[in-house]
């Protein structure tokens, strides 16, 4: 399948760009048209690369002209249920997911040309409660409608399903992304964690949590979009950590508030310029949700690089910490010390056949074999233009 | 060294940490932020840490400390852990290192101390493989499902968790919830109880939910109904045995003797327990009175070679239901007569 013409949806944030950047490098693409209803920045724009812009709001019906004009056969709508940038962009969010995916999509099925279409959406669409199962499968569905931007995704997601049966000849893949997180990214998610030092949570809750890398999340849609595979898809980076586990790694302190007192501290910590955060975001998080990512590795043979923990940590590496875990241990000796007994080894810097000490950083060497044997990772582009977020390790499984 | 008794658990629980790579991994991208002073976290004053560089610490110099020394450092080391976040949960959220430092060391002395618990046929849950254990469930407080649990990981030569299957009401209620989820249990329903099976875990379910906690002491050791069988299909679905198990002395600790519907509905409970010494001794109530438990795992009864979509006949479903329920009803009349009194046991 040669001559790929893709539009990218979304391209002034960060998984957009990288999307559009990423695709417009490869082989089998011919073209790739970003667009979004605004100019994107000069970090978003260095991530564009080779890939076109052009400035179109996709609530517009100009849209259908840009894929007529250009031949467009694969469209990657990565800006539907992408987070808010600010939990007061909620109601421009909505407009923007549920009725720009309406007009996308209309604007898709007249098009001749189209044959691929991916629709971003989110795992919020299973909403999360005490009475659903631990994890959730592609088949599952929400017990109650869930609010905010799990009900868009629905909405955008029944949408979809009405566009596949009018354009049964369109390959349609609807991966659900897990919270995305990473050095780049900016969300509510990731400025809640920023919140220092205490990053308040509900009273008596700590749930599961389930992340994906953007590097991820961005190679996922590239795979998509260049791939066969057809259906909805789960999209987490492997295994679970808690709330309050998070908190901890990112090096601050959980600070349990009852459900009432949520909207006042928040309040409060506005007003003192401690940051703000969002109290539907708080108890939001205090649900929790775990998805089954078999059938994206087995189905749609995309393993993710990073898992949960691994993502997460990525993240906080450039959170700078309050409590580091060298003033946990300190803390740890000294108690150990005035009660005159022996601290247990620290034995997290400790590897199996790895010599103490080496494996806090890879060497330079490793480093440059890993990305040789790579071959093209996405280079993240940091908010100053300058190459950031290139992980500082990982591992394949 | 000393007390290899005592050592042995810190052995196993450090070379798992060890193994696991995650969380040195993980760990490192946290600390490899600030400076360079956290590459050598072990450039504190103590020069065992510096020999510990081993795959087992344990193993070389870091046993110097028994007994009770040993026991603290090991909490010190286990409050670090909580508060570096190096420890981790599987999808259902299964704490190993939250349940063996905190849940099980109170659970075992009430275990051991309170309600001096006897197992029987322990040989029945086998080392390896899913299993579902099947339960009568009594006491007006779910504690015989503790006490199961304790008994399995404690006193089972492979010292296995048991993941248990509890009502929504259980993962709803704040600090309970996050607790329960934690120990490794989860909401009780097929899709859960057929991924941990699957994967080869230790399930246990009460089939008589809340109409065996809230029954009234009159109805002691007399089995409720027994559900929808719905346990009955998982255990169908994924081939695995499924292990009667009868719990007798759970029906003493809190004798329920009244039920205050009307505050149990205005609170969204079950039932509201009145017992002997509750709500009358207010929180002293709460003491359960220490009775004898034995506690009996059967012989497996095989749930495969029904025929294909045997799980979705009802009536071969009905039937091994039925089984079970029976073997569990028999065991505890029988084990009621070898207990003898219900205090002095």
């Amino acid at each position: 399948m040669a001559g790929l013409i893709v539009l990218v949806t979304g391209v002034t944030r960060v998984v957009g760009s990288c999307l559009a950047g990423r695709l417009a490098e490869h082989p089998a693409v011919d073209r790739v048209i970003g667009v979004d209803a605004a100019l994107p920045e000069p970090a978003a724009r260095a991530r564009l690369g080779a890939a076109d812009f052009a400035r179109v709001d996709i609530r517009n019906p100009l849209v259908a002209r840009v894929i007529e004009a250009a031949g467009v056969n694969t469209v990657v709508h990565a800006s539907a249920s992408s987070t808010p940038a600010s939990s007061a962009a909620r109601t421009m969010a909505k407009e923007m997911n549920v009725l720009g995916t309406m007009q996308l999509l209309a604007a898709c099925q007249r098009s001749e040309s189209v044959r691929n279409l991916v629709v971003r959406s989110t795992g919020a669409v299973y909403g999360a409660s005490s009475r659903d199962p631990a994890i959730f499968t592609e088949e599952m569905s929400a017990r109650s409608v869930p609010s905010g931007p799990g009900r868009d995704a629905i909405d955008i997601e029944a949408y979809v399903r009405g566009f596949g049966r009018r354009r049964p000849d369109v390959r349609i893949a609807v991966p659900r992304f897990a919270e995305i997180l990473g050095p780049t990214v900016v969300t509510p998610l990731t400025r809640y964690f920023g919140l220092a030092p205490a990053v308040p949570m509900v009273l008596g809750r700590d749930a599961r949590l389930q992340f994906v890398h953007e590097q991820d999340a961005i190679g996922l849609l590239e795979h998509l979009a260049l791939g066969d595979f057809a259906g909805t898809v789960n999209a987490a980076g492997d295994g679970t950590m808690t709330l309050a586990q998070a908190i901890h790694r990112a090096g601050r302190i959980p600070l349990p508030v009852p459900p009432f007192g949520l909207d006042p501290l928040s309040r409060v910590m506005r007003t003192v310029r401690l940051g703000g955060f969002s109290p539907n975001q708080v108890k939001a998080l205090s649900a929790g949700r775990v998805m089954d990512t078999t059938r994206l590795r087995e189905r749609a043979h995309y393993t993710p690089r990073f898992t949960t923990i691994e993502a997460f940590d990525d993240f906080a590496a450039h959170l700078r910490p309050v409590v580091t875990r060298q003033v946990v241990r300190g803390v740890e000796v000294r108690v150990a010390g005035t009660l005159g007994v022996q601290p247990l080894p620290d034995i997290r810097a400790l590897g199996p056949g790895e010599p103490a000490g080496s494996v806090v950083d890879e060497s330079p060497a490793d480093r440059g074999a890993e990305e040789a044997g790579d071959g093209g990772r996405p280079r993240l582009v940091g908010i100053d233009g300058h190459a950031a977020g290139a992980p500082r390790r990982r591992r394949i499984r | 060294m000393i007390d290899r008794d005592r050592t042995r658990p810190v052995t196993a629980l450090i070379s798992e940490f060890v193994q696991d790579k995650t969380w040195k991994d993980g760990g490192s991208a946290v600390a490899g932020t600030d400076a360079p002073l956290g590459r050598e976290p072990r450039s504190s004053p103590l020069p065992s840490e510096g020999s510990a560089g081993a795959v087992e610490p344990a193993a070389d110099g870091v046993t110097a400390e028994t007994g009770w020394r040993r026991g603290l450092a090991e909490s010190l080391a286990f409050l670090r852990r909580r508060m570096t976040g190096e420890y981790q949960v599987d999808d259902f959220g299964y704490d190993a290192d939250f349940t063996d430092h905190v849940v099980v060391p109170p659970l075992k002395l009430l275990y051991e101390k309170w309600f001096r618990i006897e197992t029987v046929g322990m040989e029945n849950i086998p080392d390896t493989g899913g299993a579902l254990l099947v339960a009568n469930h009594s006491g007006t407080i779910a504690v015989d499902a503790l006490m199961t649990a304790v008994a399995v990981r404690e006193h089972h030569p492979k010292r296995r968790p048991l993941r248990m299957l509890g009502a929504d009401l259980v993962f709803q209620t704040p600090f309970m919830g996050p607790i329960a989820r934690k120990m490794g249990n989860t909401l009780a329903c097929n899709p859960d109880a057929e991924r941990l099976l699957s994967t080869g875990e230790l399930v246990a379910v009460f089939p008589e939910g809340f109409k065996g906690v809230g029954k009234p002491y009159s109805q002691r050791y007399r089995l409720q109904r027994f559900g929808r069988g719905g346990f009955v299909t998982a255990a169908m679905r994924t081939g695995v045995p499924i292990i009667p198990v009868s719990i007798v002395g759970a029906e003493e600790i809190y004798p329920l003797i009244g039920n205050l519907k009307p505050l149990a509905r205005a609170l969204g409970f079950p039932y509201f327990p009145v017992t002997p010494t509750f709500p009358l001794l207010g929180p002293l109530g709460a003491i359960p009175l220490p009775s004898k438990w034995i506690i009996e795992f059967g012989e497996p009864i095989p749930t495969t070679g029904f025929g294909d979509n045997a799980a979705d006949d009802p009536m071969v479903v009905f039937n091994i239901t039925a089984r079970v329920r029976e073997t569990i009803q028999q065991t505890l009349y029988r084990l009621l007569l070898r207990r003898g009194h219900p205090f002095l046991g």
